[in-house]
């Protein structure tokens, strides 16, 4: 955003701000060098922008004379486009200054950037600081300073280096903050958590992880911040009974309540269940937490709507039905690793007549049990039995016969199931709009070709390790709303399959190939061709495709996620043309892509501008290809391993080059090999070093064998 | 003294053989043995006069009472004396050891009627006869004992003295249950003096014919020494006033007032040989160990055993002489209390100056010393601090808090982390400074070349004014290894200013 404003006034220096309007909305190439700002871009603005406007593209008074109304109408539209939103701001001076006051959120790829940002939107309201690893005291006064007033959410949860005084800043100065996230901020100790209680106005709070904060930091919350309506203090392990109760006392409009892993007991909770407003409650891993403490509770939550009681082992089901009888609101329930699901215990959802999500996950669940569920709730609209053991036919059968209604259903590694549940599931759930079905390795082709056949509203599909065949995807190409299909370690299917799909699934957003060797450039052509919207494709160890396919898929201009793991016939070139059409990338893995070198690297660092992950392990890069992702102003996370021409010197530069790294993952051999200064220097700037041992794999794993193994890891299971 | 007073009392109520030969023999060693033989023909002859003359147990009861009227006169008689004696002298040992011999010489003919009840067995009549007898004499030795007792109270009686008339002063130790249970019969004033309640009860026990119950009152009070003695011994502090929630119906105890005067006595047991105070029993048994062998033997020092009386003790309850207090009998919605810990514990907290300040907090005051030192125990702990500034050393009890008050909130130890920052830093510097000084010293004294004495008082004037919290002092450990950059440093002392804890190494590399 500073780039930009610079250059915006290297652009009226020369050319005069009438020109470049009209040149930006032309189709002539840009004489000022933009590597952000391709044709096509400007294409599309052009389309945005309404037609009356661009007519009059030669009267530049006309240009200025817009009110800004019209122009934050125009902005409104370019929402979803944060490059065709620079453009925009590059038109002329008040296209610039209309820009400036429309944009609410604020995400800063670094935090060197912030001050320039926080110059250029004073108005805005969001600030996500979730790119930058370290954001300092100074930084949040500045922060504090510039949106006084308009400042309504921050959000710290994945930057360190601040302490309680810029935290404190914030919730005195800006009085308009309802918002703060500081998840993860494992060092904030309470004197942050009592800064936190001067934001009086804070509705939604985020301490997930902040280990150090203690009773006392919370009471302090409790009492400053009585307007809370949401609350999260996930794996807070220094909250006890005491803070809670407090907050429970104290925050009487509290909606949502996270209290997972929290250390309490049943002191807390009939406090927390008298508050009024309580709507959402999880209490995921709380294991102080135990039965006599549950029966023992009277108060009935008639608020409550969700509660998350995952994973209290030391919680019986007679506890679990006495709490469920008390929330007769209950919506969403989950109850996943609780163990044994009975009839007993699926009987007490009888009274829960609003119940509409039921998670059991992980449970060993009975076909009794099942049939209670089916006949108990009146409109289960979700249901996951994702890894429960013991879900048969039967049992699953009795349910979707009765709830025909069922929108989403989980029922991953539900080894058990065969063609008679899918039968019987597609028969009756046709607005199914989401299916996971993985390692479901009972079911047959035929099976899966039912899928297609009758579920046309399916928006998600994993069918994961499953005996999916070519048929079936033909099937499948009859769901046209699919935006997520993944068929991964699906051996049988082949080009012809995936054609089948691309032709008319426009709206793929996400496709899963890992390890479906079946598939070759042929396929991966269709794909790219079939799928514009495409964003996160998976070819890792699909070893038949080459640099034909990167070439397709570079035309996919959303690809934010690729991965190309263990393809050996992938070359720089495939890279290079990826770089240049897919500048979205922001996720790229070539591990064990042994033909890319430095070239391929270097144009990722030319136009990748919003890489933010990237393994580079096995590739055959050397200093001078890392030192060029240096140029990546965003990259964040690195894991390089076993990089033939990497020195340790090269590795120090191009560590010391890299402003915003978060996490590096590096080889051990490393680390006495880099000098301790430099790594404490880079460690203090927010990155996190992770150093692993791995030995060196000269052979790819053939693929047969590794599905081989895997189906005999699942014999004993069945 | 408790210890001697109760044996003989228990004996009296159980009038058992076997604890007779024990009163003997807790007794004995007092006494020398040659007066033994003497006194016992002389009541073995009123004994033999009693068995054959007066079968009836009540005759020979006021038979016995009758002769002991004597006594008692030439007792009385003896008592001014020794009332005059204390003006001049604490106690008067003559006048001690004749009671003391008196004292023996009963004791003696109570042991030959025990004798020959040994050797009598099986005559039911006389046997009942005979333990009257045994009773009667027995309270008597008590009383005396008292009243010899009381002569070595020095420091209650000279305060006493000044508010009551000296007449016949027993000491307020006799007084303190004896007093009780006269109040228990007819029910005098407080204000009444000591002494003369004291003649009285001595006058009851001699007028005859309510023997039993003044034996009963006697065993009240044995009642209730051993009521407050085992709670001393074991040190417990009873914070419970009174017997809140007891709920004993007003008619269902009795009542007793303590004087102000007794209430704040620092001791409640005296040795009987030098008159030496004690707060608890334990401590005047041990205390006893020097005054000879006999009180070393283990039954001496063994803790008088508890064992209750075999007729149920009346339920006797405290009040505070305080008019107007919540536990004063006069109160509308009287609290009796239910010890004389109880007693001494409440007037103090409630009706005297809090006089023992926390030497820690300097603000926390007590009126009872045990108050103090449990505060003590605590004092500084308390780390749970209310915004308000209200301290809890609970967690819990400042959440409560919180909960309950609007607007207060939990506050953090701020201070701690700075506090204890800073007192590091003027610590360090100090030490720094200490260092620098000593190796000034020492240099200026040992070395030859001028340079370095030179370069050590400058850094010396510059650590003195400029930066006491410098660590480059430290440094200077080490002048002989480094004498160049020791000199460039002190050419400019302010350096230490701006650098702060600038490190030694780096400037080093930049010479």
């Amino acid at each position: 955003m500073a780039e930009s404003g610079d250059l915006f006034r290297r652009i009226r220096g020369r050319d005069g701000l009438a020109t470049l309007a009209l040149d930006l909305f032309s189709t002539t190439p840009n004489p000022i060098p933009c590597s952000y700002s391709g044709s096509a871009k400007r294409l599309r603005l052009g389309d945005a922008i309404p037609a009356a406007v661009v007519a009059e593209e030669d009267r530049h008074d006309l240009v200025d004379s817009l009110s800004e109304e019209i122009l934050f109408l125009i902005l409104d539209r370019l929402e979803s486009e944060p490059l065709d939103k620079k453009s925009f701001s590059l038109v002329c001076r008040s296209f610039y200054a209309a820009e400036s006051r429309h944009r609410r959120v604020l995400t800063p790829l670094r935090s060197d950037l912030l001050p320039a940002a926080l110059a250029r939107y004073p108005l805005a309201s969001r600030l996500d600081l979730s790119l930058c690893p370290r954001i300092t005291d100074t930084a949040l006064a500045s922060v504090s300073g510039a949106l006084r007033s308009s400042l309504r959410s921050i959000d710290l949860s994945r930057s360190r280096g601040f302490s309680q005084v810029g935290i404190g800043n914030l919730a005195v100065n800006c009085a308009a903050l309802v918002e703060i996230n500081l998840s993860n901020a494992t060092d904030l100790s309470d004197a942050a958590a009592a800064a936190i209680g001067r934001a009086r106005n804070l509705e939604r709070l985020w301490l997930a992880r902040c280990k150090m904060v203690t009773d006392i930091g919370i009471g302090c919350i409790a009492v400053g911040c009585q307007k809370l309506r949401l609350l999260c203090l996930k794996w807070c392990l220094g909250i006890s009974d005491l803070g809670v109760g407090l907050v429970a006392v104290k925050c009487k409009r509290l909606r949502s309540l996270d209290l997972s892993f929290v250390p309490i007991t049943k002191k807390c909770l009939p406090a927390v269940l008298q508050l009024p407003h309580l709507e959402d409650l999880a209490l995921v891993g709380c294991l102080s937490i135990d039965d006599e403490g549950l029966i023992s509770l009277k108060q009935e939550c008639k608020s409550l709507q969700v509660l998350d009681l995952s994973n209290c082992q030391h919680v019986s089901h007679a506890a679990f039905s006495s709490v469920l009888n008390k929330a007769p609101g209950l919506r969403q329930m989950s109850l996943a690793y609780n163990g044994l699901v009975t009839h007993s215990l699926a009987t007490s959802l009888q009274k829960l007549s609003k119940l509409q999500c039921i998670k059991l996950d992980g449970s060993e669940i009975t076909t009794s049990g099942l049939g209670t569920i089916a006949n108990s709730c009146k409109s289960l609209r979700e249901l996951s039995l994702s890894k429960c053991s013991g879900v048969t036919d039967e049992g699953l059968s009795s349910i979707v016969m009765k709830h025909k209604g069922l929108v989403k259903l989980d029922v991953t590694c539900c080894r058990n199931i065969t063609d008679f549940s899918l039968a019987s599931i597609t028969s009756s759930c046709t607005s199914l709009t989401s299916l996971r079905m993985e390692s479901c390795t009972l079911v047959s082709k035929e099976g899966l070709r039912l899928i297609g056949q009758h579920c046309h509203l399916l928006e998600a599909l994993d069918l994961t390790d499953n005996d999916l065949d070519d048929e079936g995807l033909r099937a499948i190409s009859g769901c046209q709303k699919l935006c997520i299909l993944k068929i991964a370690i699906c051996l049988k299917i082949r080009d012809e399959g995936l054609i089948h799909v691309a032709k008319s699934c426009s709206k793929l957003q996400e496709i899963d190939l890992y390890r479906s060797v079946g598939i070759t450039d042929t396929g991966v052509v269709a794909v790219a061709r079939g799928f514009p919207l495409l964003q996160i494709i998976n070819l890792a160890y699909c070893t038949g495709i080459t640099d034909d396919s990167l070439r397709s898929l570079s035309k996919c201009s959303n690809l934010e996620t690729l991965e190309i793991r263990g393809c050996p016939q992938v070359s720089s070139l495939g890279l290079a043309a990826i770089a240049v059409g897919c500048q979205k990338l922001t996720n790229l893995d070539i591990k064990k892509c042994y033909y890319v070198n430095d070239a391929g690297i270097l144009f990722l660092a030319c136009f990748s501008q919003n890489l933010r992950q990237i393994n580079l392990s096995y590739c055959s890069v050397t200093d001078v290809g890392l030192l060029a992702l240096a140029s990546v102003s965003c990259l964040q996370n690195m894991t390089i391993f076993h990089l033939g021409g990497l020195t340790p010197s090269g590795l120090s530069a191009a560590l010391l080059a890299c402003g915003g790294l978060t996490k590096v993952k590096l080889h051990s051999s490393f680390k006495p090999l880099v000098p301790k200064p430099l790594l404490e220097h880079i460690e203090a700037r927010g990155c996190v070093f992770q150093w692993r041992d791995k030995p060196f794999q000269v052979e790819l794993e053939p693929s047969e064998v590794w599905k081989q193994h895997s189906q005999d890891m699942h014999v004993p299971d069945l | 003294m408790d210890f001697k007073l109760r044996r003989p009392l228990e004996a009296s109520s159980n009038a058992s053989s076997s604890m007779m030969s024990e009163i003997s023999r807790n007794l004995k060693p007092g006494l020398p043995f040659i007066q033994c033989d003497s006194t016992n023909i002389c009541y073995g002859a009123r004994q033999e006069q009693s068995f054959s003359e007066f079968p009836p147990p009540q005759v020979i009861q006021s038979r016995g009472l009758y002769a002991r009227e004597q006594k008692t006169e030439t007792k009385s008689q003896l008592e001014p004396s020794s009332a005059v004696n204390d003006l001049v002298m604490d106690w008067n040992p003559r006048l001690m050891l004749s009671n003391l011999s008196f004292l023996e010489q009963k004791i003696h003919q109570v042991q030959d009627i025990v004798r020959s009840i040994i050797s009598q067995e099986g005559r039911a009549n006389e046997l009942a006869a005979q333990q009257q007898l045994v009773t009667a004499d027995l309270t008597y030795i008590i009383i005396q004992l008292i009243s010899t007792a009381g002569t070595l109270l020095p420091n209650i009686k000279n305060a006493l003295l000044s508010a009551t008339p000296p007449v016949g002063q027993p000491g307020v130790m006799a007084n303190l249950p004896v007093n009780a249970s006269q109040k228990q019969h007819e029910v005098l004033p407080m204000e009444l003096a000591k002494a003369s309640e004291y003649d009285e009860l001595i006058k009851d026990l001699n007028s005859g014919g309510e023997g039993d119950e003044l034996i009963k009152c006697l065993n009240n009070s044995v009642a209730e020494v051993s009521e407050s003695i085992p709670i001393e011994d074991h040190d417990i502090k009873d914070y419970d006033d009174g017997l809140d929630g007891e709920n004993l119906p007003p008619g269902s105890y009795e009542v007793l007032q303590l004087e102000k005067e007794e209430i704040l006595a620092p001791h409640t047991h005296f040795c009987l040989i030098c008159g030496k105070g004690f707060k608890r029993d334990a401590n005047l048994r041990m205390h006893m160990r020097g005054h000879g062998d006999e009180y070393k033997t283990p039954a001496a020092l063994a803790k008088p055993s508890k064992e209750a009386s075999s007729e149920p003790a009346i339920i006797r309850r405290y009040s505070c002489p305080f008019v107007g207090c919540k536990r004063n009998k006069e109160h509308k919605k009287f609290q009796p209390l239910k010890t004389i810990l109880c007693v001494k514990n409440h007037y103090k907290r409630s009706h005297c100056d809090k006089s023992y300040t926390c030497s820690r907090c300097k603000t926390k005051k007590f009126s009872v010393i045990a108050d103090l030192k449990t505060h003590e125990k605590h004092c500084g702990r308390d780390k749970w601090i209310c915004s308000c500034g209200t301290t809890f050393s609970r967690k819990d009890k400042l959440f409560g808090h919180v909960a309950l008050f609007q607007g207060h909130a939990p506050a953090i130890h701020m201070d701690d982390a700075k506090v204890s920052g800073t007192s590091d830093h003027a610590q360090v510097g100090e030490t720094t400074n200490g260092m620098v000084a000593n190796m000034g010293y020492n240099f200026s004294g040992n070395a030859s070349d001028d340079a370095q004495s030179l370069d050590i008082k400058d850094v010396d004037d510059g650590q003195g004014y400029f930066s006491p919290m410098n660590f480059d002092a430290c440094n200077f450990g080490g002048l002989d290894e480094f004498p160049r950059s020791a000199y460039d440093v002190s050419e400019s002392p302010f350096s230490f200013l701006s650098t702060g804890t600038c490190s030694f190494i780096p400037r080093n590399g930049e010479n």
